[in-house]
């Protein structure tokens, strides 16, 4: 294994990418067609670095769950991409992106990588215009930004609200390229159900095929993760219901810690649940808060009623009332929460789920009456018809519903600057590592990542564990490579034969999302995490007692994928709240309530707990690691939205 | 609410398919479709049968995933709307639902109603793209972009290439899938550059796949989800004859 090292470059911070890129080994050209990398998961990260790799000329294999490698969940992300190219002369420079981005994420990450992404970051645009990537333009014909998510530059680069499919197409076609070049050979629905290491390196993976069953092995000489986030272990969330945990935790299994797996973020505007058939959870952009108002009923007994026949000295605007500065527009943590503990005193509105009304208002009557309805049509008329068309209901005519769903998660595996795991061969890219967003992601900053990671920094740093390296060639006959053919087997197995089949996989899921929402969730405290803990334990053990699957695993069979991806949530659910536990400090997305100001913002502890929590995985229980944090060029502040 | 289902249930590509009709009740009208088709599977759990295979992910209609011919329109009847966006208050008046997979001879039935798309890869493959590597790109504002040529691009490049189009053409023609990636880059000077090549290029694998010709039907535009246009392909053929 190699060791826990976070390989940061040392001298002035703007110089070391550049540094370390020299340092770098290299492949020459003609030599790069011998080598062999897998790439699982194709989405921002993994169609970037597809690309880049087969246009370098290596030798890729990829694989998505997806029937088509443009289907992966990047292609959801609405509001933008960030980069510091300053045209709109606000301001705006690398330093600014990079300590935005840093504050943003409480002082969780390291100085060096969100440098390096802030450096990035002009070159994607570059990259997507010269794909075609239709960005938004002023009649001058110069590319139109817009400031997202609070800051005070004009950064983010859209496609009106599907910035994520634009540039997921972008990179989607720069790889279909390759592909039809023959250096990336790609296979669709299929995934990725073990590693395969060998001499304590990553040498390849195994696959099921979803469409027959098929248990196969594909060897190479590195494997990168480009599989997205872990939202989904809430089970409502705002991620593709396919997203999955899975390729991660057979890594973590196996040897790859897993960094910061409670940091996960809550996104306050999304189309609140109906009911016990709601299967996912619909975000609204953000921009909403820029003119709505949200209040909540003062009276428990005027929850029910007609929003509209509610008296306006009756109506609780909760936001502006507890923090006037910022009022509708503060950070999504702290909207998230105070919307929850609203609901939670029983002055949510809307349907009632396990005896709570789980919504509140977002208003917009008053800047209707100001600005007209055109104009708040013109300005939110998509997001006012996406909403109309979920819920049925006019938001022109009566106020919009919100409650905040998971919808990003900030840990993820631990990499080094390298973007390599503590697995020697093991890369991770995009939102599968933990590395840019610390404990809080800014918006538009997302496809950054996983654009910055696959176009730009993988490419380079793959080379040079390549180049570094000696690679025997791996027969499917080597006995590592059969034993973990038999691994998956044997748990197939276990999936399709419980002792005492009773429950579905989406029931056992609802049970470990509904535990960890209440415990892990907006605010977290001891006492229900330790709970949490302990019923995630029984949970497990449920699980494996009376998992039904029906069907044949040898078939196309959607009932197995997903009971073994609710297997692997279950364990990471367990993950999670261990290091929420151990964490006894608010931060970021991370709002532990023994640890709050009275004024609601998180209290910081940067001297127990400035540190990343690097989980090791052991049959006992999760081991963890620190790595400390060390702040040479910037001063941790405290933020204050009062 | 309740319902009765004839859903098409086929074992896999080569087995003989037929519908098999099924009960629901109680569904409440915020439902959405596919969660209905949830309800049906955790019931058909219940009982220890194998359940319906149905494609679906994000639930949110972007990726482009879902399918479904709902008595007989591709993504239910409601206009601009992927099958993933019904609700069934939207079937208020209805008792009986016909759920068929996508049916094109291209796109074969990999089980129930899930089909395989690969083709739509391909014709990417042969040309959807514009042949830039990375690291060459130069200053993204070097390049002006007329705002109405950029306008006109994206709503071409809004397809979510679910198949609609081919699944109610007559010809099972991907004429409108094709065309509005061809426009999309037609429009943009980064991508007009190779459109003509582009064009045919496409073409050709498109009728490799073994999909129709276009002979102006027009229902493409009527079933797409993202209301791309038809003049889209008069764009695609004046490309062809230049």
């Amino acid at each position: 294994m190699q060791k826990f090292n976070s390989n940061v470059p040392t001298g002035p911070l703007e110089g070391r990418w550049e540094k370390h890129k020299f340092d770098l080994s290299l492949i020459a050209p003609q030599n790069r067609k011998k080598y062999n990398i897998i790439v699982i998961g194709t989405g921002l990260a993994g169609a970037s670095l597809c690309a880049t790799l087969g246009e370098a000329g290596y030798n890729v294999q990829s694989f998505c769950y997806n029937d088509s490698p443009r289907r992966a969940h990047s292609i959801a992300a609405q509001g933008g991409v960030n980069a510091s190219k300053n045209y709109q002369n606000d301001g705006d420079s690398t330093w600014r992106l990079f300590y935005d981005t840093i504050k943003g994420g409480d002082f969780r990450a390291r100085e060096s990588n969100i440098y390096r992404l802030a450096q990035l970051s002009c070159n994607i645009i570059d990259q997507a215009v010269s794909q075609g990537v239709p960005f938004a333009r002023e009649y001058s014909g110069y590319l139109a930004n817009r400031s997202f998510g609070g800051t005070q530059v004009s950064r983010t680069f859209y496609a009106r609200g599907q910035t994520g499919q634009q540039l997921l197409l972008g990179a989607y076609g720069s790889m279909s390229k390759e592909i039809a070049s023959g250096r990336v050979k790609h296979t669709s629905r299929s995934e990725m159900l073990e590693i395969i290491l060998i001499d304590g390196k990553a040498r390849g993976v195994v696959m099921r095929n979803l469409i027959t069953g098929d248990i196969s092995s594909h060897v190479a000489d590195c494997v990168v993760m480009c599989t997205g986030g872990y939202s989904n272990a809430y089970f409502l969330s705002t991620n593709a219901k396919g997203c999955n945990t899975s390729a991660t935790w057979r890594a973590h299994k196996n040897g790859a810690y897993f960094a910061n797996p409670s940091f996960t973020q809550i996104h306050p505007t999304c189309v609140p649940p109906t009911g016990d058939s709601q299967s996912k959870l619909t975000l609204m952009s953000e921009s909403l808060r820029n003119d709505g108002r949200i209040w909540a009923p003062k009276n428990i007994e005027d929850c029910d009623k007609n929003p509209n026949d509610i008296l306006e000295e009756n109506r609780d605007y909760f936001l502006e009332r507890m923090y006037p500065a910022f009022a509708n527009l503060v950070p999504r943590d702290i909207a998230s929460r105070a919307l929850k503990s609203i609901c939670d005193e029983g002055r949510g509105v809307g349907s009632i789920i396990n005896d709570q009304r789980l919504g509140v208002y977002l208003d917009f009557s008053s800047v209707i009456e100001k600005m007209g309805a055109d104009k708040v049509k013109e300005k939110y008329g998509n997001l006012f018809d996406m909403y109309k068309s979920i819920t049925g209901e006019n938001p022109y005519e009566v106020p919009m519903k919100i409650y905040p769903a998971p919808h990003y998660t900030m840990g993820g595996l631990w990499v080094d600057y390298n973007l390599m795991t503590t697995i020697d061969g093991l890369f991770a890219c995009g939102e599968a590592n933990f590395s840019d967003h610390g404990a809080n992601r800014l918006g538009a900053s997302a496809l950054m990542q996983g654009l910055a990671d696959g176009y730009f920094i993988a490419p380079q740093t793959v080379a040079n564990y390549l180049a570094r390296g000696k690679f025997e060639k791996i027969s499917n006959d080597h006995p590592e490579v059969k034993a973990s053919i038999d691994a998956v087997k044997s748990r197939i197995d276990k999936l399709m034969n419980a002792p005492k089949p009773e429950h579905s996989p989406d029931y056992f899921h609802r049970k470990v999302g509904s535990i960890l929402w209440a415990a892990c969730g907006m605010a977290r405290d001891k006492k229900a995490l330790e709970e949490a803990v302990e019923s995630i334990k029984k949970l497990k053990s449920d699980f494996w007692q009376s998992i039904k699957v029906t069907g044949s695993d040898a078939d196309f069979n959607q009932t197995l994928e997903k009971a073994g991806r609710v297997a692997d949530f279950i364990e990471l659910g367990h993950l999670m709240c261990v290091d929420a536990l151990d964490r006894e400090e608010s931060c970021g997305a991370h709002a532990r309530l023994e640890y709050l100001a009275e004024s609601g913002d998180a209290m910081r502890d940067d001297e127990n707990y400035g540190y990343v929590s690097a989980w090791e995985f052991n049959e006992n229980g999760p081991e963890l690691h620190k790595e400390e944090l060390n702040y040479e060029f910037i001063k941790p502040t405290y933020r204050d939205y009062k | 609410m309740n319902f009765t289902l004839h859903i098409w249930r086929q074992k896999n590509t080569s087995s003989d398919g037929s519908f098999v009709t099924y009960e629901v009740e109680d569904i409440d009208s915020d439902t959405s479709f596919l969660e209905m088709l949830d309800y049906l599977n955790e019931k058909l759990i219940e009982k220890g049968e194998d359940c319906v295979v149905f494609d679906y992910d994000c639930r949110e209609g972007i990726c482009g995933t879902c399918s479904l011919v709902i008595n007989g329109h591709p993504h239910g009847e409601k206009k601009a709307t992927t099958t993933c966006q019904l609700y069934m208050r939207d079937y208020a008046n209805q008792r009986e639902l016909w759920i068929e997979p996508w049916r094109a001879q291209s796109f074969p039935i990999m089980k129930d109603l899930a089909v395989k798309r690969e083709p739509f890869d391909r014709i990417i493959q042969s040309g959807g793209f514009i042949s830039v590597s990375v690291g060459s790109a130069p200053e993204a504002n070097s390049l002006l972009v007329n705002k109405d040529a950029a306008d006109c691009a994206f709503d071409s490049a809004i397809c979510i290439g679910c198949g609609a189009c081919v699944a109610v053409c007559p010809n099972a023609s991907a004429s409108l899938f094709v065309a509005a990636k061809i426009n999309h880059f037609e429009q943009l000077p980064q991508g007009k550059i190779e459109s003509k090549k582009r064009a045919q290029r496409m073409i050709n694998q498109m009728e490799q796949e073994g999909f129709g010709s276009c002979s102006n039907h027009r229902h493409c535009e009527t079933v797409c989800p993202k209301e791309i246009s038809v003049s889209n392909i008069a764009t695609m053929n004046n490309l062809l004859l230049a």
